[in-house]
Order: structure tokens, then sequence, then C-alpha cells
């Protein structure tokens, strides 16, 4: 079976973060669950806060911030992890998915996942992450995971944290494997001749 | 090969003396910009249109015939004007309009506008621009080229038995140049009729504009117009100099750091490595714009961005002197001896006239023969 990617968007702060080590505990998961090579690619938002600023203030991304945004379009399933800020996801976090392409994520297997102090942050995923990534298509697995700091405690090794974790890892590598590969159209590509545009325009 | 300057006739507030000028003066600070062009020695002033402050150009036929009549050898041209929201039988009656007054110095080139709001205030839908931009322009190619023209389309009223007066000076359209940052239907649109392809080129890195040049230059060999090599295309610039460059830099930066489309943004060094903007010295000018031609390829025309971000008159008069003392006669000669003598120059009026009557002759001799 041919190679496939995960992208991994976490929008953790802080180093080391929680966010982080949630996004890496998914994608890991996420690979011992797949029966095919799965290669993994991850993004720090916290790396590319200024280039993500810059592109909405100039409409085009620096090339570090482009390479990030063509990770997560040619991938074959996403991981995106995010604090909550505020009772949602991080400006940061929303302001990476305002910059990629609205057809980027279409159909694509997505785990969606957060962190917060509290338990009381939990529903997030489904009342703000869930709506978020349905607007852009995505094929957002069932199982949200949301980490508290509570859940990096005593039981979390064998506790709901893990099981949510390799649950949500089983679905995306099931939905990752039943697609083709991702393809990328080429932006320069002309997908109709220019007699039928003139002809139907 | 033509070089000029393109304004987007922003009125913005210097940002070192919190002056802004009144839209009298910049719309005669911009005539006055627009002469010096033609004293210091460039080929080509082109004027944006724009229909919302903080711009004056709503009407850039009335203010290129102005400066038509205070000029002699400037090509008078537009950056862009809308094929989108204007009546395409408007566009062809005024730019023949201005043909006559300017004695055939004009060209014009196309684009479709990114104001969302302008639209909907001209009736118009801006997702449609580009099915816009393709009927329009196949309307305004016919009304320049047939003399009775009936048409019937999606976006406009039809025509019966119309014709577009006055007609183009000697029968020979305007030269029409199709710009675009980042739709390939456009490249594709300027190569299939043959027409020139401008990228804007200075809000966008280099290597999108590398794929779009190439793309309308296979395009233009694929319908039957010449060599890629041959194709037309025009890019965009974006320069401030001083004799030491670290003047440019320490001068350039508050205008920079305020600019109407990037300011408060990119810092000027990351804007400067990221797109073709250069801030220093005439020689750094010179290499960099040189440097365009390694992956474009041979091209015809040059415009820079000069009068925009509150730059005063005094200042911009002075970037002017440079551009054409210091970097223009330069530019001008090394460009000609790297190009190819099969490479054509931008088509203007008298050498599209005298194809025509190339044309004819040949086409007088096969009937006598």
């Amino acid at each position: 079976m041919n190679q496939r990617t995960l992208a991994v968007v976490s929008a953790g702060l802080s180093q080391p973060s929680s966010t982080r080590l949630l996004a890496d505990q998914l994608a890991t998961a996420t690979v011992a669950a797949a029966g095919f090579p799965l290669t993994v690619k991850v993004i720090e938002l916290r790396d590319l806060a200024h280039d993500i600023a810059n592109h909405l203030l100039t409409g085009f991304p620096p090339a570090t911030l482009k390479e990030a945004l063509d990770t997560v379009e040619s991938a074959d399933g996403l991981i995106a992890v995010t604090p909550i800020f505020t009772a949602s996801y991080s400006g940061l976090f929303k302001s990476f998915f305002d910059v990629l392409d609205k057809d980027a994520l279409a159909d694509k297997p997505v785990i969606i996942a957060a962190t917060a102090g509290t338990a009381r942050h939990s529903l997030s995923l489904e009342h703000a992450l869930r709506p978020l990534f349905a607007y852009l298509r995505a094929a957002v697995v069932p199982t949200s995971v949301f980490a508290a700091s509570d859940d990096w405690g005593a039981d979390s090794a064998d506790g709901m944290l893990r099981t949510r974790i390799d649950r949500a890892a089983a679905e995306l590598a099931r939905e990752i494997e039943r697609r083709d590969p991702v393809s990328v159209t080429d932006p320069f590509a002309l997908t109709v001749s220019f007699e039928d545009l003139l002809k139907n325009p | 090969m033509q070089f000029g300057i393109f304004s987007v006739s922003d009125i913005t507030t210097d940002p070192t003396t919190g002056q802004t000028p009144t839209e009298a003066e910049r719309i005669k600070n911009i005539v006055t910009i627009a002469k010096h062009a033609e004293e210091v020695g460039l080929d080509v002033f082109a004027l944006g249109e724009h229909h919302n402050e903080p711009f004056f150009s709503s009407s850039p036929t009335t203010t290129l015939a102005y400066i038509a009549a205070q000029t002699n050898t400037l090509q008078l041209s537009t950056a862009t004007t809308l094929i989108t929201t204007n009546d395409p039988v408007k566009i062809a009656e005024d730019f023949a309009m201005l043909q006559h007054l300017a004695d055939g110095r004009v060209d014009l080139m196309l684009g479709r506008g990114n104001t969302g709001p302008v639209y909907p205030w001209f009736g118009k839908d801006i997702r449609a621009g580009i099915p816009l931009a393709i009927e329009n322009y196949s309307l305004l190619h016919r009304l320049w080229r047939e003399h009775t023209v009936d048409w019937q389309g999606k976006f406009r009223t039809p025509l019966q038995g119309f014709t577009s007066t006055p007609r183009p000076l000697d029968e020979i359209p305007p030269f029409v140049w199709h710009g675009s940052i980042r739709s390939p239907e456009i490249a594709e649109q300027a190569a299939y009729y043959g027409d020139g392809f401008f990228a804007n080129h200075i809000f966008w890195p280099a290597s999108h504009t590398q794929r779009m040049i190439a793309l309308y230059r296979e395009r233009f060999a694929h319908y039957g117009h010449g060599d890629p090599d041959q194709a037309i295309v025009g890019l965009g610039g974006q320069v401030f100099m001083r004799k030491n460059s670290q003047d440019a830099v320490n001068e350039f930066r508050p205008y920079f750091d305020n600019a109407p489309v990037y300011g408060h943004g990119p810092s000027m060094e990351d804007f400067t490595r990221e797109t073709p903007l250069t801030v220093g010295s005439p020689q750094q000018v010179i290499d960099r714009t040189l440097g365009f031609r390694s992956y474009v390829g041979d091209y015809q025309r040059q415009l820079f961005l000069m009068d925009h971000a509150g730059l005063p008159l005094k200042t911009v008069l002075e970037q002017l002197d440079l551009l054409g003392s210091d970097v223009v006669p330069v530019l001008r000669k090394e460009f000609a001896a790297l190009k190819p003598a099969h490479v054509p120059d931008a088509p203007t009026h008298a050498t599209l006239l005298a194809t025509a009557a190339k044309a004819a002759a040949a086409k007088k001799d096969e009937v006598n023969a």
C-alpha cells in the first residue's frame, strides 16, 4: 500500500504544551492503528503566528506558511488540536483555518481535539470545532478528544483519555484507509477549454 | 522594452507629516507626475480605476486625455480597466475616443477588480467575475473590429445593428493587456486572443508570477500566435531609491509600515524578500529588475509603482529623476543586449498600423498575381 500522510495541527502556545502532547498521542495512536504506512507531519501554529497575521493583512502566505497550508491540503488525514480560550477554539487556530483554502478539507478525515484547564470546557469541541469543520466539509470522525489538566493525572494511563484517543485514532485510520490517496489540483492548471468558456460563460 | 510607472490613485495621509492631500491636489499631482515621467525619458504611464475612497480615479480616460494633451511621446495605459463592472460598449467608445485625441498613444490593461461592493454597486455579482471578464471582452473585441455588431449574451442587453463610435483610429484597435494575479483563466484569455499578459507581481511571490507567465506563454503558442518566447509580457514592480541604500531604507520605512495594503503586517525586510519590492540604491534596483528576466524570460514592459502610500509629490518626482537618469538607461541597454532578435517589442499603434499595412499590401499582391 502507498505511503499515506497525516497532518497534525497544534495550536498550543506554551512550550512544552499539553495541546502538543495530546496531538502527539493522537498521532502515535493513529499510526499504530493504521495497517498501512503513515507519515506524520506536525505543524506548530505558534511558529507560524506572525506569518498567519501577515497573510490576513497582505492576502498571500509567506513561504513557510505556504508550505504548512500545502501540507494540510495534500494530507490524507488531519488531527487538529486547539487549547480552549474563552469558551471556544483559540484565535490563532481559527485564523489558520481562515487562510486555508475553503476546499482544502473537503471529505478529508479529521480528528478534532482540545485541551483546557477544566472539564467544564469539554463541549466546546461539539459546539465550536465540529461546526467549523462541518462548514469546511471535512469528514470529522465521531469521537472528539478533550483533555483537561486532570486527565494527565493518575487515572489517565488506562483511563478515559487513553480510551478516547485510541477510539478516535482507530476511526481516523479506518476513514483514511477507505479513501483514495489525496491528489491536489494544480492551481495553475486549466480545467475547461477557453472555447467552452466563451460559449457558455 | 518599455519602461513606465503605474498609479493606483490612492489619497493617503503622509505618515511622516500627517498631511493628506485634497482630491484636487492629488488629481493635479498625478498630471504633474505623468508629465515628469515623459520628461525623464519613460515610455508609459498607466492609471488604475476605482469606485471607492480613498481612490480618485473613477474616470481614467478623462485623466489620460488631459495628460495626452500635455505630452508628446508618453504611451497612456490603465492599471486596470474593470472589464467586469464596466459596460464593454462604453469601454469600446471611451478608448477609441482617447486613441483619436492622443494620436494612437493608447493601450489598456483589463482586470476584474477585487473590491467586493463595487460589483453590486454596478449591478453585478463578484462570483461571476471570470464569466463577466470573458463575455464582456469577447464583445469589446468585436466592437473594435466589426463595424456593425449584432450580439446577444448573458450579462448585457442585446445589440442589434450597433456601431461603436468613434471607430478605432486607423481601424487599429488599442492593444490590450490582461492583468491577473491568480486566475489561470485570464492568462488563457490573453493567450487565446494573442493579447498581452501583465503580472501585477508586487503583492505576490515571484514563484507565483513565474507559473502564471509560463502558462500564458505555453497557451500563446498553443493558439498559434508564435513561439512561447514571442508572447507579450508585462510586469509590475515597486521600488524606492536613494543614492545611498541606507538612506532609502530609512526614508521609505514609515511609508511601508503604514501603507494601506501591507502596512502593520510583514516587516519591510520580509516583504522585500518575499516580493519584488526593492528599497535601496539605483544599482540594487537595476540588479533586481534584471533578475526578473531569469524567471519570466524576455519581456516587453516594466511598470513601477511610485506614487502611493502618502509619498509627497516632491519625493515622487525625485524618484522619477533617479529612474530616468540612473536606472532605465542601464536597464534598456542590458535588456536589449540580452534579447534575441525574434522576440518582439510591445505593440504600439505605429507598429500595429505598419503590420496591418504590410498584410494589406501582401493581400493586394496575391490578388494581382
